[in-house]
């Protein structure tokens, strides 16, 4: 019998399942179902008068569009399409910088799930939730601990959700003092995310950009030039995803603060900051987190997320009500802010997603405050060993404080490699998916020519690195010796190119099977 | 059958590889220190591209070295529509691609020099640019060749069906060899918009930049005042702004308006100045070429005078994302030709870059 050869650490065997999976609505039977219903016996039905008891305006003149369908097929439909992602738990998942894809816990999922959680109703009485109000409740002080703000709300259900929450209280704090049309501008830097301009600008701020200073951080003259009477706040991510921190930014705080402003600090990248610096010292007044991404619940597509939002005592009364509360004896809900008529009200429904605040909780218990510093520490240290190991080839470079190490993650170029063979990130990316390994293509802003953006996490293994940077090495090499062989990459995923080109294109998008049906049929 | 102009410049870049920075003018120095033809064998490489399509595609071409013998050589269907007589130059560039103008698509190979010959000879239709010249400034050109030809099969395929006004932009030669660098805006050529194969195509955004430049325009519009006078300059930028405004503008000149209406069209420094006599006038800018010109290139009539008496206050300047990330850091220039009022104009600067969107960009005149 041929022994399988496991010395390589670059996957040349790798081939992805491919199916030709049609759209769950094109595989729809006219009349298929998934479950049968008994119809209901004549005493039940006899004391119920159906649908006639609701309202008119209420019923429904044609029944809805669903897909109609039988359980086998649905079962291989799904059981189909995740076979044909590239998802966390079957790739080394470091190529999807800034979005800190670590290992979730599994254990934390059957939490999660548990019939106690997972049958409850958010509108239950307070009386018969005191358990996930409690673990609300610690997880509030835990978040607090680690920012150094006084109180949190885990309404906001995503990051730009938070920073709109953010956003909320900046114009929250400034109504009440009657100075909301005065204060309508943000400040922010190129450099951080896009929703830290995004949020505020859907709440009516003017937005005010700040380019890089040579090495990386945020010009500090043009932010002189930028701050006034009119600073609301300063939205800022540190690091940012150049992977560079910001070691002056209490000079930027304190200098908005002298003017009257307020700071605002998009925490999504805090994954090498646990129990290393805190929000609140370094002068915000208020942050969020991601709890999908730092505190692993897990992130984006995996899961329902949460875009925890902190802030300093002076801003509590305008947080989103309600606020979760213990009077010694029983945890509650205090709607007393929906009295203030400068406080944001809501944000979103409810309280939060409670099986998402429940996976947080459980993460940061299972670590400890020492636990929780490891993980910056590991994930800074396998963000620099990937760093180090990738400087030392010819094509990849980083731009900012040369010879520097940089915190949880870096946004490298491959100048020099698109500029010496014509391949480029894109190019890599499809490439990379021929070896089983993700290599996604946000790095917005594309101010970095060419971008690569890694993030290791601290869950990959020195193995797990390695593997990763071979691969990359691999793909590399191939690129100067035969550039050719990109142009129609990838070769082994589930479908090969797409066309691109109508991406700028309202007219062409389709979102929606129901808007596809209306522009293409 | 589709028809593809092909017009090569057989000179361009010939003076590079000898020292010489450019070979506008100077073809016989050039050859003179040994410099072989490479405009040729780049072009080339792009129509190899283009092969696959090769039985549905005519070359529409001038004769000899200017494309003809290439479009035969690779086996394409090639008309030749302009007779070129003796040593080729630029006057031929601008009769071949006049004798193009129907033709779905026009690829040529050049340099900054080239793309001025073509804004010349005023075309219409889509061109792609193949980097084969020295200066390659103006976005027009492909990143390389072998892009040219693969962007000009997408768009002929249908697969790139969108196209953008990009700058053509150009260096003064002789004043680039005695060390100076002197951008001047030419005019403004249609390309497929797609930035992945064109040069400085590293900002890729959802929104395409003529939206940038609608959002822009929006925002300068809610900002302006009745009963005021607002000069706007050259750019394509500030150009979208008098489309918004439903005026017409003069493509390189200085323009007047005032409560929405084109008060004069064109005006020169003497104009200028008297206009701003009769009200209160603020100057609408747009940075112009690769190296981030406000003042002193392609629009000398906004002259020290003029700044002097309008202020640094009453400046706004407008700019794409795009066009200031390919400053790469670098700070908006001014050179108004008095020291003492390009001082008045350096420092920061707030640049309108979208509807309540402002960035931060250092002016300098140094």
């Amino acid at each position: 019998m041929k022994k399988i050869d496991r010395s390589s650490k670059v996957r040349t065997g790798f081939h992805q399942a491919k199916w030709d999976e049609p759209v769950i609505f094109e595989l729809t039977q006219p009349g298929e179902r998934g479950i049968l219903v008994n119809k209901a016996d004549a005493k039940v039905a006899a004391s119920v008068q159906g649908t006639k008891v609701l309202p008119e305006f209420l019923r429904r003149k044609v029944a809805p569009v669903l897909p109609e369908i039988s359980q086998p097929r649905v079962l291989r439909h799904y059981a189909r399409l995740a076979q044909e992602t590239l998802g966390a738990d079957v790739n080394i998942e470091i190529g999807q910088g800034t979005c800190t894809i670590k290992y979730s816990p599994k254990v934390n999922d059957q939490l999660a799930n548990l019939p106690q959680l997972r049958e409850m109703h958010p509108l239950q009485d307070e009386s018969t939730c005191q358990g996930i109000m409690e673990i609300m409740y610690k997880t509030n002080q835990y978040m607090c601990e680690i920012s150094g703000m006084d109180r949190f709300s885990f309404q906001p259900s995503g990051g730009s959700q938070g920073i709109l929450a953010m956003a909320s209280l900046v114009y929250s704090h400034f109504k009440a003092r009657g100075e909301e049309r005065q204060r309508n501008e943000i400040i922010t830097t190129i450099y951080s995310h896009p929703s830290d301009a995004a949020a505020p600008h859907v709440k009516g701020f003017k937005i005010i950009y700040l380019q890089p200073d040579k090495d990386g951080y945020p010009d500090y003259e043009a932010f002189k030039a930028a701050v006034g009477e009119h600073t609301a706040a300063f939205f800022v991510a540190n690091p940012e995803d150049t992977g560079v921190y910001n070691k002056n930014v209490l000079k930027f705080t304190k200098l908005v603060h002298e003017k009257g402003g307020l700071c605002a600090y998009d925490q999504a990248n805090a994954n090498g900051l646990l129990g290393v610096t805190r929000a609140r010292d370094a002068g915000f007044d208020m942050c969020f987190f991601n709890l999908h991404k730092t505190f692993s619940t897990p992130h984006g597509c995996g899961g329902p997320a949460c875009g925890a939002i902190g802030c300093a005592q002076f801003l509590e009364k305008f947080l989103p009500a309600p606020l979760l509360q213990f009077d010694g004896k029983k945890y509650y809900y205090d709607f007393q802010t929906t009295n203030n008529t400068s406080a944001i009200g809501k944000i979103r429904e409810f309280n939060g997603v409670a099986p998402v605040i429940l996976k947080a909780y459980a993460w940061i218990r299972s670590l400890g405050p020492n636990g929780l510093y490891q993980v910056a520490k590991t994930a800074v240290l396998n963000n620099n060993y990937m760093f180090k190991k990738l400087m030392e080839l010819h094509c990849v470079d980083a731009p900012y404080i040369p010879g520097k190490q940089r915190i949880e993650q870096c946004r490298y170029t491959l100048e020099t490699l698109y500029r010496e063979t014509g391949v480029g990130t894109a190019d890599i990316q499809r490439r990379m998916m021929d070896f089983g390994m993700h290599y996604w293509t946000s790095h917005h802003p594309y101010y970095v020519p060419e971008p690569m953006t890694l993030e290791p996490t601290e869950t990959p293994s020195k193995e797990d690195i390695d593997e990763y940077i071979e691969t990359l090495k691999y793909v590399f090499d191939e690129a100067y010796q035969n550039p050719k062989l990109f142009k129609d990459a990838p070769y082994r995923s589930v479908c090969h190119q797409l066309d691109e080109s109508n991406m700028d294109d309202p007219e062409q998008w389709a979102v929606t099977w129901r808007c596809y049906l209306k522009k293409f049929h | 059958m589709k028809e593809v102009g092909l017009i090569i410049n057989p000179v361009a870049g010939m003076g590079g590889s000898v020292g010489l920075k450019g070979t506008d003018g100077i073809v016989d120095e050039a050859i003179r220190r040994g410099a072989k033809p490479k405009a040729g064998a780049r072009a080339a490489l792009a129509l190899r591209q283009m092969l696959p399509m090769k039985d549905s595609l005519q070359l529409l071409c001038p004769s000899g070295e200017m494309g003809e013998r290439l479009a035969r050589e690779l086996g394409f269907d090639t008309k030749v529509i302009y007779g070129c007589k003796g040593k080729t130059s630029s006057r031929d560039t601008v009769a071949a691609a006049q004798a193009m103008a129907d033709v779905d698509l026009l690829v040529f190979a050049g340099g900054d020099g080239t793309a001025r010959d073509i804004v010349s000879a005023g075309v219409h239709c889509t061109v792609i640019g193949v980097p084969a010249g020295v200066k390659i400034h103006s976005p027009i050109y492909a990143t390389r060749p072998e892009r040219a030809g693969e962007l000009a099969l997408r768009f002929l395929h249908g697969s790139c069906h969108h196209t953008r006004e990009a700058e053509v932009v150009d260096i003064d030669e002789e004043s680039y060899r005695n060390g100076r660098v002197r951008t001047s805006l030419y005019g403004y050529l249609n390309v497929p918009d797609d930035r992945d194969f064109l040069q400085h195509g590293k900002a890729s955004s959802p929104a395409s930049e003529h939206a940038e430049q609608e959002s822009i325009a929006a925002e300068m519009i809610n900002r302006m005042r009745e009963n005021v006078y607002y000069l706007i300059g050259p750019g394509s930028t500030t150009r979208t702004l008098m489309d918004e405004l439903e005026l017409p503008d003069t493509l390189l000149g200085v323009d007047l308006v005032c409560n929405r209406k084109l008060v004069q069209a064109d005006l020169c420094e003497r104009g200028i100045l008297q206009r701003l006599d009769e009200r209160e006038a603020y100057l609408v800018l747009t940075p112009t070429g690769g190296q981030g010109y406000l003042l002193g290139r392609g629009n000398q009539q906004l002259s020290a005078a003029v700044l002097r008496k309008i202020g640094r206050e009453r400046l706004h300047i407008l700019a794409t994302r795009e066009k200031l990330l390919h400053l790469e850091g670098r700070p908006l220039l001014v050179d108004t030709g008095d020291a003492d009022v390009d001082r008045m104009l350096s420092g920061y600067a707030r640049v309108i870059v979208g509807v309540m969107e402002e960035q931060v960009c250092r002016i300098s005149g140094e």
